[in-house]
């Protein structure tokens, strides 16, 4: 209703300025140079739109987690503003470094190939500091390992076939960390999907979702890749599938940033795009699929939402799945952000600020002591891990690790 | 997604309904677009403050002088009364604790350096039980160093047409210096978010030089953004009582109000759905069957009951349109004025019609679309009309006993 009487983007004249929403920015919190999501979005928009000068470079320190949208009470897509205002009028071009962070999947697919080389490599004290002092990669960082065989091709060998025996069928969208540095997260999915009767289709041609592009200012690559998605899952839908994903922030990029972002209509399929959780979650409320877990399985879970999925607003999928195994404790953690935000942590000027930020998160993780972190997004599992030492899994893995294959077969008559 | 009762809005009304039913052992959830009027409350919660003109010391005793559409009249007299004792132990279970009477208002400073009736206010705060004399022969107005929405020099004057000599000082410490290279985010939450265990020790030490020849620190209210166990340390290191003062936009009392209530929610088995938005119902006779969101999409969210917490025209409860004002979720019956002239004085002082408006409902507080009434929808808080919260001061009154008389219908 408000949206018909808006003649600007991302509801930018919708801001009674009120400041809420810096109050819930963590970079605020954190960077006294950063001018805070009122400032750096619908205020300094007004500016921008009269004349490109008034755009600050100080606007790159925005994480994007989108806690401002969430805090909003007039529904101004801050981040938004602040995305677009960074692709539209930042005068530097992306250095190297951040076409290298922002090419995940290239570079998953070069380092993929000579994966015990890189994985070493990254590894090693000499590599980071060259790293840090020549792209400004912070070398502190810990990098996450690469996998010598991509998830893609263990499906196409021992997967793809099976598929064809089930009735149902969804599509999942990999992701290129699945793809290139943890094939195991595909591979819990498909087992669990596979026992409640369900077989898992891949895109014919699957393309990164492109946050980090999108991030690092490479607005014509990611529409590039954009366009190529939107394509493959409409002909999904066309088939009558929706396409899940087990990362949240693949899942925020496509359904929302593509069109509030990059300005590509995804209309037709936005409503079929959605988290793995969400989709066995529905699976098993309306009664059409049945879960028996282990007897015998007992872990204590802290769970994590990731920036990403609050602002999808789809953290009860995850968490609700997760109560429903018996032998499984689970603590909900407060909202905080973990502070990486994809390629952000990594980068040598952001380090210390996403330590700040994550700060908050690593107490309440001590202060849970769980056995191990669960939650939907790659970037907060390298930054927890890195940061707290637990070990972080995704709630699917965590779901295939405690199901009761056999039984849950026989429940699903497969 | 199946629950027993949906709340919509999570602000001061939505969150005291929800408290209400989840420690009642109901399964609830509660909805929110965004933050609510909380975020700018004065640490005050008012009952009753204004009747034709003139303050009101006695909010039970002004009962009977209500208008018959005042939402307190529709509650009735004796369960009004019986809800106003409810109010204070349910704050503080959730870790609010207020100073007040409904049988008698207190006297509030405001940032302008005005004394405003209150019902309950945040026990740090400066309130006084009469307005005419002050507890004080002095006091040093301490402002944190170019913090621009707390003026000592408002503050002054009132303090010492009543007698209380006063001082202005300034305090800061290097970790608020930083805070000073961008003079827009020098805002109360951006600064109590830096003040932190060492943070309180350091203004302490200096706090308690300024202390030593007056008998009370008044202080804008940034400390304590999320609980209050700065605001406890502050105190217990001063050596002179510390009285806080809210500051103009986002305020930091205001916040930790809303975090409280949101987490003592959550404690109690509740669950909160933060940034989404109820956008549409789907109706089965008389009755809502589901509700649908923005995030949630054609997912039904399914209640035997629904909780209409969404706010007057601040947080878009109510929206207003070029030649109507409508209720944007069930499109329920509000009563207004069609004509736009009338929705607004010209006068920015003057009782501004418009906020009076809100749904048409039965005594339940259940609406009505069309003419017939929803049964199984409870309207609470500012979407409800027939009083003028800002005029009255009765915001958090009608907010919080509104609620808990709808959820006391739900759980009969
Ligand atoms: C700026 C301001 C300051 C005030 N200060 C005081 C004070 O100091 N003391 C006092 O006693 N009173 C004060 N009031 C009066 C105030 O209105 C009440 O005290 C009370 O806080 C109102 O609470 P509420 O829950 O009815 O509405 P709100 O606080 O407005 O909350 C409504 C909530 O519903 C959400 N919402 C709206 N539509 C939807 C939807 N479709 N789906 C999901 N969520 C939705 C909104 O985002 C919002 O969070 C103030 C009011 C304003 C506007
Ligand atoms: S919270 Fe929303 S309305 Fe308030 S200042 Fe920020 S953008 Fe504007
Ligand atoms: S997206 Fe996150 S980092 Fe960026 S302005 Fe909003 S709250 Fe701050």
């Amino acid at each position: 209703m408000i949206d018909q009487l808006n003649i600007s983007e991302n509801n930018f004249e919708q801001c009674i300025k009120c400041t809420v929403c810096t109050v819930y920015c963590p970079v605020t919190a954190v960077n006294p140079l950063y001018p805070g999501p009122k400032q750096a979005g619908p205020d300094g928009e007004r500016y921008r739109l009269k004349h490109r000068d008034f755009y600050n470079e100080a606007l790159k320190y925005c994480l994007n987690c989108k806690r401002c949208e969430v805090a909003c009470p007039s529904g101004v897509r801050i981040s938004d503003i602040i995305l677009s205002a960074r692709n539209r009028y930042s005068r530097g071009s992306a250095g190297l470094r951040d076409r290298m962070l922002a090419h995940t999947d290239m570079m998953g697919g070069l380092a993929t190939r000579l994966s015990p080389t890189v994985n070493g490599l990254l590894r090693l004290k000499p590599v980071k500091l060259a790293m840090d002092l020549t792209l400004g990669i912070d070398r502190r960082r810990t990098f996450p390992a690469y996998t010598p065989r991509k998830f893609t091709t263990w499906y196409r060998r021992h997967a793809a076939e099976r598929q064809e025996r089930f009735a149902n069928q969804v599509t999942y969208f990999h992701g290129c960390y699945v793809n290139y540095n943890f094939p195991r997260l595909g591979k819990d999915l498909v087992k669990v999907m596979n026992a409640i009767g369900w077989g898992v289709q891949l895109m014919k041609d699957e393309k990164c979702c492109g946050v980090a592009r999108i991030a690092n200012r490479l607005i014509k690559q990611a529409t590039d890749a954009a366009k190529v998605n939107l394509r493959e899952i409409g002909a999904q839908v066309e088939a009558g599938r929706d396409v899940i994903a087990t990362s949240s922030t693949c899942v925020m990029t496509m359904r929302d940033e593509y069109p509030h972002v990059l300005g590509l209509d995804n209309a037709g399929v936005r409503d079929h795009i959605m988290t793995a959780t969400r989709f066995l979650y529905n699976l098993v409320e309306s009664g059409r699929v049945k879960l028996a877990f282990k007897p015998d399985y007992r872990l204590h879970a802290a769970y994590h939402t990731p920036c990403h999925l609050v602002r999808l607003g789809w953290g009860i999928y995850s968490t609700e799945l997760l109560k429903m195994i018996p032998g499984l404790q689970l603590t909900i953690l407060d909202y905080n952000c973990c502070g990486i935000a994809g390629t952000y942590g990594f980068k040598k000027e952001n380090y210390a600020y996403s330590q700040a930020i994550g700060k908050q998160l690593f107490d309440s993780i001590a202060e849970a002591a769980p056995d191990i972190v669960a939650t939907d997004c790659e970037t907060c599992k390298w930054q927890i891990e890195m940061s707290t030492g637990l070990k972080v899994a995704n709630p699917i893995s965590i779901i295939a690790d405690a199901l009761d294959v056999e039984a849950t077969r026989q429940l699903n008559n497969v | 997604m199946k629950f027993d009762t949906i709340i919509i809005g999570g602000g001061l009304s939505g969150m005291t309904a929800g408290i209400t039913l989840a420690r009642a052992g109901q399964r609830v959830a509660v909805f929110s677009t965004g933050q609510s009027a909380l975020q700018f409350s004065s640490g005050s919660m008012e009952l009753l403050g204004q009747l034709d003109g003139q303050n009101v010391e006695r909010p039970t005793e002004a009962y009977d002088s209500l208008p018959a559409g005042h939402p307190y009249r529709r509650i009735g007299k004796a369960k009004w009364l019986d809800l106003l004792g409810r109010v204070q132990p349910m704050l503080s279970e959730a870790g609010i604790n207020t100073i007040g009477d409904s049988s008698r208002n207190r006297w509030r400073l405001t940032p302008l350096g005005k004394l405003k009736p209150a019902w309950l206010t945040l026990d740090d705060f400066a309130t006084f039980t009469s307005p005419g004399k002050l507890p004080w022969r002095s006091v040093a107005l301490v402002n944190i160093t170019d913090f621009i929405d707390f003026y000592p020099q408002f503050l002054a004057p009132t303090l010492e047409r009543r007698g209380v000599k006063c001082r202005q000082e300034s305090v800061t410490i290097p970790r608020l210096e930083k805070l000073r290279q961008s003079s827009t985010e020098m805002r109360a939450p951006t600064v109590a978010r830096l003040l932190d265990d060492d943070a309180i020790r350091q203004i302490a030490g200096r706090l308690n030089v300024i202390a030593r020849d007056v008998d009370a620190l008044i202080m804008p209210a940034v400390v304590g953004l999320r609980d209050d166990h700065q605001l406890t340390l502050l105190r217990r290191l001063i050596v002179k009582p510390v009285y806080f003062v809210t500051t103009m936009s986002a305020s930091v009392p205001g916040i930790r109000i809303q975090m409280q209530l949101d987490a003592y929610f959550k404690k109690l088995g509740g669950t909160l759905f933060p940034g989404d938005t109820i956008v549409r119902a789907e109706m089965c006779g008389d009755r809502i069957q589901a509700v649908y969101s923005v995030n949630h999409g054609d997912e039904p969210l399914e209640a035997e009951n629904y909780v209409l917490a969404s706010g007057s025209f601040f947080g878009n409860g109510l929206v207003a349109l070029t030649d109507r004002i409508v209720e944007p979720v069930f499109g329920l019956d509000v009563d207004a004025p069609g004509a736009r002239a009338e929705w607004y004085k010209p006068d920015l002082y003057d009782a501004q019609p418009f906020m009076s408006y809100g749904v048409r409902s039965d005594d339940s507080f259940r609406p009505s679309a069309s003419g017939k009434t929803i049964l199984n929808l409870y309207a609470v808080g500012s979407i409800l009309g027939g009083c003028n919260p800002i005029k009255e001061g009765c915001g958090a009154g009608v907010a919080m006993l509104t609620a808990m008389a709808a959820a006391d219908r739900i759980l009969e």
